[in-house]
């Protein structure tokens, strides 16, 4: 069955949806989106590392993801607005990864692959990683869930009941270089931040409780990737961006019914 | 023993010093509350004690087994977020149902467990706040502005449940507040904090300190007359409130 690169595709597609869902919950409710491009942007710079020093390009760009959020995550609150040190960091670490992409002469690079993923080139080894990572930030958020929510909610209240929402800053930090890592070859770059939120955003009008939510995320994301490789397929367009129309789709008939469901009440 | 002390704080952010030598102590069923100028300290005095700043110096004790409810200013629920009350009084450990009914009940606001957080006005989300505050049955209520963003008769009737739950639990109330008549009048002690303790005492004799009226100007002539105005009267709430306290059955004090 794996040997189908379709059925590879598709499962790719899906693993990372599952990821996303409910880690792109949390960037929703904490206004987190910008972080994730930046952080998205960023491991450019992580491709062009693997490729110099021929490491994979998973853990290149988890360590550039990482580093750059953890720098931004240390530099918040010194004098610059957030948005502003994440578009320093994120465009430069961009431009410098470009750069020295353009120093690797010897290898002959697609670039465009990385910019918007090769969906339909994921092997049984991408396979694995994408579903060993998804796995890994689904657990990870599933056992800090209750001290994410508290977080979100207040710094204040998370404190007095003894959480600490720097730690809990941390996780999700980490979560989303995971989640940046394993969804390149998936979406790309250039579209990791568009799983995070469209289907999380999607799935609002849905929901009555976070977890409610994050379930609904994972099922639009999953359908988007279905359907979205499937009309690459039948209609010949690239797959990355395919999958994130289908959700763009979702996303925009479910506010519709939403707005009028609540007028309508 | 008193249920928490505080000893020679000071806090500093980077190189700026917001709080300097600052000793409290508050003991069970008392009223405490903090005055003081806009950057005089008082929400990092309260943080502090909450464990979400560490001080420079000094320190922050509490007695054995006691228990804080926080009751934070304002704090804004993003939209997106689809939470029902009671999920919100449940986090993050869990709580059984009852209990839940139990602590909206004592908030004045018995019916909102099913409600959505995004759809409560601002004097519900205050007493939901509260709400979540007396769920651990503390000893002691920590308040920061909680009135901040209500008007006037929202205000009047949210400290009026915090005094109809002081005289059902016994338990002490810490709070800032910017409204000096129910300061001057509520109160048992005044702390009037700008940056350090300027002086403190019951709030006749903080109202007649001259470094409070430095800080407060002619507005505590007014807070004095209602004060005086109110004072037998409050009186006798302050007695009956510790005198349920003795009876309550909750072990505020060993």
């Amino acid at each position: 069955m794996l040997d189908d690169f379709m059925v590879r595709a598709t499962l790719a597609g899906v693993g990372v949806a599952f990821a996303a869902a409910p880690l792109g919950c949390f960037v929703v409710w904490r206004r987190m989106a910008y972080f994730g491009d930046a952080t998205a942007h960023a491991s450019i710079l992580g491709i062009a590392l693997s490729l110099a020093l021929s490491i994979s390009v998973f853990a290149g760009t988890m360590l550039v993801a990482l580093i750059m959020a953890l720098t931004v995550n240390m530099l918040t609150g010194r004098g610059y607005a957030m948005d502003t040190l994440l578009g320093v960091m994120a465009h430069s670490a961009l431009a410098f990864g470009l750069v020295a992409v353009s120093f690797l002469s010897g290898i002959r690079i697609d670039l465009m692959a990385y910019l918007f993923g090769d969906i339909l080139a994921v092997s049984r080894v991408d396979l694995s990683v994408i579903w060993g990572g998804a796995a890994l930030v689904v657990a990870l958020i599933g056992w800090r869930w209750s001290d994410l929510l508290t977080a979100t909610l207040n710094e204040d209240l998370a404190y007095a009941s003894g959480i600490n929402p720097k730690r809990e800053q941390l996780v999700l930090t980490l979560a989303l270089a995971i989640t940046v890592a394993v969804a390149i070859k998936v979406v790309g770059v250039l579209l990791i931040a568009a799983m995070l939120i469209i289907p999380a955003a999607a799935a609002r009008p849905l929901s009555r409780t976070p977890e409610g939510m994050a379930m609904v995320a994972a099922g639009i994301g999953s359908v988007s990737a279905l359907v979205g490789l499937r009309a690459a397929y039948v209609l010949d367009t690239p797959a990355g961006p395919s999958i994130v129309c289908v959700a763009a789709l979702i996303f925009a008939a479910l506010s519709i019914v939403g707005s009028l469901r609540s007028s309508s009440q | 023993m008193s249920l928490i002390e505080v000893h020679n704080l000071s806090i500093r952010y980077g190189g700026h010093t917001v709080l300097s030598n600052v000793s409290l102590h508050v003991d069970a069923g008392e009223i405490v509350t903090i005055v003081g100028p806009n950057g005089s300290g008082k929400t990092s005095l309260l943080r502090a004690i909450i464990g979400a700043v560490k001080p420079s110096k000094g320190r922050v004790t509490q007695g054995a087994d006691v228990k804080l409810g926080y009751v934070p200013q304002k704090l804004h629920i993003d939209p997106t977020l689809p939470m029902s009350v009671a999920r919100f009084l449940a986090l993050p450990n869990g709580v059984a149902p009852a209990a839940i009914d139990a602590a909206l009940k004592q908030a004045g606001v018995p019916d909102l467990a099913k409600a959505q957080m995004a759809r409560l006005s601002g004097g519900q989300f205050q007493r939901v706040l509260l709400a979540r505050a007396l769920i651990g049955k503390p000893q002691i209520l920590l308040l920061d502005e909680a009135t901040q963003g209500l008007d006037q008769p929202g205000s009047a009737a949210f400290y009026q449940q915090i005094d109809t739950v002081r005289r059902q639990t016994g338990c002490a109330v810490l709070m800032i507040s910017h409204e000096l008549h129910v300061v001057m009048s509520a109160s048992d002690r005044v702390i009037c904090l700008n940056g350090h303790v300027c002086c403190e005492g019951t709030p006749e004799v903080v109202a007649s300190a001259p470094e409070y009226r430095a800080l407060f100007g002619s507005g505590t002539l007014g807070a004095l007359a209602l004060y005086r105005h109110d004072h037998d009267h409050d009186h006798d709430h302050n007695h009956d409130a510790l005198g349920a306290c003795s009876h309550s059955p909750t072990e505020a004090v060993e």
